[in-house]
């Protein structure tokens, strides 16, 4: 909460302003009443027109002031709102921005988005009310009760006991409703997980007939829904006609009871219908009130969760002293002795790796899923920091190198082909926006992306849609590839991003890659043995460790495990052929 | 992939959505900018929903004419009681001053009245005093002492009143509690038939449609019509018996003064329709930036470490931050807008109120109402205020029913599959043999575009039939047509003789077991998941199953073993046990053919080696054809079916394709050199 309030500071001028407005609009709501008593009690009874033409038009006045009052309440309480949610919505996406990986998976992205969006949103809108409305509540409760005390002490009972009345009521009702409520989620939550697997399904459930059993399904969800719904609903039904009876029977009641005060002379007629109005101002004020206790825990929620993408630090950031790259191993990769766990993870996910890539030359990793080979690789553009041991890029360890400075160096392809939004031509200059048509076209070019870009209609300003959905998946890579070449950087780091192409393409792709990375640092992560037949290196990973580290025809006769991966890849001929020849592309006919 | 895409959809579809998120004021206008396109029509069939409710819906509205009836008259009797509380007042005060002026000691005969008095009083004098209260001075029998309040007749009114007002608060509680009754009931009508369409719509239908899009008009759809026509029925209904009622009670009260109030109050209608006009056009640009900002966050955490990598962090913040701006001038416009609402309608109730006592007061020094009907008037006005301000709110609230309503009935009304024929022949699976013959058959996902055009083979019992082509070949189009998702334009597909058109489809499908690389898991225990094609399956059966596909020694190492619960989408398992799950469901259901996608992706090298072997055990007997990505499945097919661009361009023996030299040979050749291109049909696999 505390984080949350800094942003706020600038606000506290505003905030007194509005206090002052909300000051005005109450006393301006609260003088009405005393007016129109004025009117009844000197003007109506005493039969004296001018009273009532004099005090009709000074209620007209206090209305209209009070209506500007009530406008700037309207105007600095948005402000204050909208502005507020402006600078935390900042503040938290720019945080996040700064996060490492390791912050984004103790969040996971789909929360950090909703923190973000939706509970920004919450937070203004709840902050909106609380100032527009809720916090006329206690003022004018306080105001009306005042007043009331001051026109008939005895009566003021009334006024409190249809106050506790109500506040039981409500209270009863919320504490039946609110379990309920998140019942209700739940329920939705479901019925939505079983309509989604009935739509994701269909192939299936058509396949194995079994239709009716799905309906079924539904219709369970749908059923408890329905019935849980209808309890809540009845039980709201309540509210309205109950707050009605209340007000209804408190105007009664005060009537009834200022009746006799007007006959011993206590009061005057008109004073009895003021209090009315009192009363019906207090309980609307209490009801104001009240709000706040059902908007506020919501708030709290997002507040909370805001607070602690906030309260968040990044871990991997710029060293107080950073290093000057070292220039005689300029585009080197070093891993010595490199451990790495996820935090809160007992089983480190890589041990004791050490290799070198040089350049001009290309090093590959294999191994099955989740033996750490995407893990190794993200070490090297500090998505993640080691546990144990160092990564040196040029020398120097990538710890003390300033961040932008390493990420100039290192272009990255990721597994999962990322676009935004934007034209083709953007994206392939994402990382040098400066960077000329020529370039753009050349990188394409190698990319084997020129070919589908001149289908498009709008070419290379052809539109992609967010997220990159309007291409293809093979596209989608291509074009990240397009994005790295585009960057020029020293060390090219391919993170199983060939994965979707087709084995043409692949093989073109490849062919052009060789001459375009030439006396460049090239790192590949791959599934196919194929795609990294041919590396200088290749690092063996199971298990987080490395099980063997050479060429192709060294690891088939020394490294098991690569024996292993290559035989349920290729037949046994294929695999001395490719061996033999080195042209085997992949085994793989149509992907 | 295309989940993720999906949800993704249907999350930016409900983030532009307006009106979800409306704003919760007193006094302020949900801003629906959701418009239906047929607001007529989807009334009409809206109405069809209710139909079954008539009697209830009289019901509620006799309740509704009862609740609102009581509040009407409510104030009129307030007054009345408020009447006598000023006749008290003005007869004791008119005694006090009367028998002040009296000299002591002189008694009044009996039965001197007020009447008496006032007659005697010179005309100038009489004047003075105003009429209502004249009456009241008449009555006053001066010889009887002072005057006493009617405590008797107040205390009537007060009873009168309490019953009154609790009854109409049993009536509007009653009527409130059959709509949300009955807005449950339609609610959850419309998605029984909503699923119950599912099942009926061709696979067609949702191959063409993001299945958020479903979904939403499931959830969020139906919601926004339950809700929005609980609201505005009720309110619809109560606003006019509250108007007509209200006119009735003012008029019987005074012309003049309604006249004054039907003057008056419309204004704040106008007020309401001016302001609700220029916000919208703020809430509209609040929700697209809102939409644009949200999609810009989602990509940049989702494209993080990309963003990292290039340097893109700068370049990210300020585009946030410009569009942050643009969210906050809208966003505050929209709600200061709205917000002018509350203090314009009041001003003009207040001015309303001015209006009435001013001239009532006026009216009644000169007789013709009294205090208690301007009383009663002044609540009359702001009754009559209530619903006409919202007029604009339920226009608004029918709109986003409407709308919401339309995406629904669309839905309802898309083209249903054909139905089974009415005499199929009857199939059992065990009787048949495996032939399949493809005569002719012309096929196209468009109506003007075949991709099949012409295609005949037989297949005979036990073949293995490989399918192969390029990425986005269409190799699932003969899926499709195999297990009549789709039907074929022309020409036919027999099994064992029988053409596939004339049996039921169910039985169709039962023919064939179906694994496929999208594996289809749900939300329950593996036991169930791999007993989905056999609801009778005994344990014994499906431990054997899942032995026979190598499944069971994953699953025992599972905590709960076979009673394990797959979490949604199955995450809680790898993706190759999941494959393995679903051949162990294909065995079980033991179907005389198959239809297999071989796995590729995401599994590691030793589940794949699992998978093969237990592909190769289902489809031992059995007419398989096998989506292949392997060559050894490829060479060994008996049939190959070469696909491009979603035709089948070539088919064959590996060993005839590569002598005719086409498309195969050169898919095949340029992937291995001419060395490498073995000729003997046995390969020697390690895999297997």
């Amino acid at each position: 909460m505390r984080k949350l309030a800094r942003f706020f500071v600038p606000y506290i001028p505003y905030l007194v302003i509005l206090l002052a407005l909300v000051y005005g609009q109450t006393w301006a709501t609260l003088a009405l009443p005393s007016y129109m008593s004025d009117i009844v009690n000197k003007g109506i009874v005493a039969q004296n027109n001018n009273i009532i033409l004099q005090d009709g038009l000074k209620m007209l006045g206090v209305t209209l002031l009070g209506g500007v009052f009530m406008i700037g309440v309207s105007y600095i309480s948005t402000r204050i709102a909208t502005g507020y949610a402006r600078r935390l919505r900042e503040a938290v996406f720019t945080r996040v921005e700064m996060f490492s990986l390791v912050e984004f998976n103790s969040f996971s992205n789909a929360s950090l988005i909703t923190r973000s969006t939706n509970d920004v949103q919450q937070i203004q809108q709840v902050l909106g009310m609380i100032l527009r409305i809720a916090l006329i509540g206690p003022f004018m409760g306080v105001g009306a009760i005042i007043r009331a005390w001051d026109l008939a002490p005895s009566m003021t009972w009334i006024m409190a006991l249809a106050i506790v009345i109500l506040t039981s009521i409500i209270a009863v009702l919320f504490t039946v409703a609110l379990p309920r409520f998140k019942q209700v989620q739940k329920l939705v939550d479901r019925l939505n997980l079983v309509t989604r697997e009935f739509l994701t399904g269909l192939r299936v459930i058509r396949a194995f007939n079994r239709e009716d059993h799905e309906e079924k399904k539904f219709d369970e969800a749908n059923m408890d829904l329905r019935r849980v719904n209808t309890f809540v609903n009845r039980l709201l039904a309540t509210l309205q006609p109950t707050l009605m009876l209340i007000m209804n029977l408190v105007s009664v009641a005060i009537v009834w009871v200022g009746a006799y005060a007007v006959s011993s002379n206590v009061m005057q007629v008109g004073n009895v219908l003021a209090f009315v109005q009192y009363a019906m101002q207090a309980i609307a004020a209490f009801l104001m009130i009240s709000m706040i206790f059902v908007l506020a825990p919501r708030a709290a929620v997002s507040a909370q969760r805001i607070g602690e993408v906030l309260g968040t630090e990044p871990l991997i950031v710029d060293p107080d002293e950073p290093q000057k790259p070292k220039a005689d191993l300029a585009g080197t990769v070093t891993f010595k002795d490199v451990s790495f766990a996820y935090s809160g993870a007992d089983k480190p996910v890589l041990e004791h790796i050490s290799f070198t890539a040089k350049p001009g030359e290309t090093t590959a990793f294999v191994g099955s899923t989740g033996s750490g080979k995407s893990t190794l690789i993200s070490l090297i553009p500090r998505f993640y920091d080691v546990t144990y041991g160092q990564v040196l890029v040029d020398g120097v360890d990538v710890r003390q190198l300033r961040l932008k400075d390493l990420h100039a160096k290192v272009g990255y392809a990721p597994q999962h082909a990322t676009l935004f939004t934007g034209t083709v031509e953007s994206n392939i200059k994402y990382g040098k926006p400066k960077a000329d048509l020529n370039d753009v076209r050349h990188a394409a070019n190698v990319a084997q992306a020129s070919d589908f870009i001149a289908k498009l209609d709008g070419q290379y300003d052809s539109d992609i849609a967010q997220g990159g959905t309007n291409v293809s998946g093979g596209q989608r890579q291509r074009l990240n590839i397009a994005r790295v070449l585009a960057y020029k950087p020293e060390i090219y780091i391919f993170d199983d991003s060939f994965s979707a192409l087709d084995f043409t393409t692949d093989a073109k792709l490849r062919q052009a890659l060789k001459q375009e990375t030439a006396g460049k640092t090239v790192l590949i992560v791959a599934q196919r043995i194929s795609t990294i037949i041919q590396a200088d290196n290749i690092v063996v990973l199971d298990e987080g460790k490395v099980v063997g580290q050479g060429k192709h025809d060294e690891l088939l006769k020394s490294c098991s495990v690569y024996r292993e991966i290559a035989e349920s890849q290729l037949s046994a001929k294929e695999l001395q052929a490719a061996a033999s020849s080195g042209q085997l592309t992949s085994p793989e006919l149509a992907l | 992939m295309t989940d993720a895409k999906n949800i993704k959809q249907s999350q930016s579809r409900q983030a532009v959505r307006p009106g979800m998120m409306r704003p919760m004021g007193g006094g302020r206008v949900a801003m629906g900018t959701d418009r239906a396109k047929h607001f007529g029509r989807t009334m009409k069939q809206l109405l069809q929903y209710l139909r079954p409710f008539w009697v209830r819906l009289i019901v509620v509205v006799v309740f509704a004419i009862g609740s609102t009836v009581f509040t009407i008259i409510g104030p009129r009797l307030l007054g009345d009681m408020t009447n006598k509380v000023v006749d008290g007042y003005v007869a004791t005060q008119a005694y006090d001053k009367l028998t002040a002026q009296l000299p002591k000691g002189v008694k009044l005969p009996a039965g001197t009245t007020g009447k008496v008095l006032l007659q005697k009083i010179p005309a100038n004098e009489l004047s003075k005093i105003p009429s209502d209260q004249r009456g009241a001075i008449a009555k006053i029998d001066f010889s009887a002492g002072r005057p006493k309040y009617d405590f008797a007749g107040i205390a009537s009114i007060a009873t009168w009143l309490l019953v009154m007002f609790a009854v109409s608060a049993v009536f509007g509680y009653a009527q409130s509690w059959l709509m949300a009754d009955m807005v449950q009931q339609i609610t959850y009508n419309l998605r029984r038939d909503i699923a119950k369409k599912i099942n009926k719509l061709p696979l067609r239908y949702f191959d063409n449609q993001p299945f958020g899009e479903v979904l939403s008009r499931v959830t969020n759809d139906v919601d926004t019509v339950g809700q929005n026509l609980n609201q505005s029925i009720t309110q619809i209904i109560t606003s006019v018996i509250m108007i007509i009622g209200v006119l009735a009670m003012m008029l019987s009260i005074s012309w003049q003064l309604t006249l004054i109030a039907v003057i008056i109050v419309p204004l704040s209608l106008i007020a309401s329709l001016f302001v609700v006009k220029r916000s919208q056009s703020y809430y509209m640009n609040q929700q697209n930036t809102l939409a644009e900002l949200n999609g810009h966050i989602e990509e940049m955490f989702s494209g993080h470490t990309v963003m990292r990598a290039f340097n893109g962090e700068n370049r990210s913040i300020s585009r946030f931050k410009k569009l942050n701006y643009k969210l906050f001038n809208n966003s505050w416009r929209a709600t200061f807008l709205s917000g002018l609402m509350m203090p314009i309608t009041q001003f003009i109730g207040n001015l309303g109120f001015v209006g009435v006592a001013v001239t009532g007061g006026w009216l009644a020094i000169h007789g013709s109402v009294n205090l208690g009907d301007i009383l009663a008037f002044i609540q009359y006005v702001s009754l009559l205020n209530q619903p006409i301000t919202q007029a604009a709110n339920i226009a608004n609230v029918l709109q986003l029913a409407a709308a919401a309503a339309e995406r629904v009935f669309e839905f309802l009304a898309e083209t249903e599959e054909l139905a089974d024929p009415a005499q199929a022949a009857a199939v059992q699976p065990a009787d048949i043999k495996g032939h399949v013959d493809f005569e002719h058959v012309v096929f196209g996902y468009n109506p003007g575009k075949n991709i099949i055009k012409d295609f005949t083979a037989n297949v005979k019992p036990g073949m293995r039939i490989a399918i192969v082509g390029p990425t986005g070949a269409g190799k699932t189009t003969l899926v499709n047509l195999l297990m009549r998702f789709y039907d074929v334009k022309s020409g036919s597909i027999t099994i064992d003789g029988t053409d596939t058109r004339d049996l039921r489809r169910a039985d169709v499908r039962r023919l064939f077991g179906m694994v496929l690389q999208d594996t289809w898991l749900f939300n329950g225990t593996i036991k169930d998941n791999i007993a989905y094609g056999k609801e009778d399956a005994t344990m014994d059966e499906i431990v054997a199953a899942a032995t026979a596909a190598h499944a069971d020694g994953f699953i025992r190492a599972l905590p709960g073993g076979y009673d394990m619960v797959l979490g949604e989408d199955a995450d809680n398992i790898a993706q190759g046990e999941k494959q393995l799950l679903t051949i162990a469901r294909a065995m079980l259901a033991n179907p005389p053919m198959l239809i297999l996608d071989e796995a590729t992706s995401s599994v590691d090298t030793r589940t794949e080696v699992l998978i093969q072997a237990a592909m190769d055990k289902l489809m031992h007997g059995r007419t398989s054809f096998v989506i292949a990505h392997r060559l050894s499945t490829i060479r060994g097919a008996d049939l190959i079916l070469v696909m491009e661009n979603g035709n089948i361009v070539e088919s064959g023996t590996h060993q005839s394709l590569l002598a005719a030299n086409g498309f195969y040979a050169s898919l095949y050749n340029s992937q291995f050199n001419g060395a490498m291109v073995d000729d003997e049909p046995n390969v020697q696999l390690v895999a297997n």
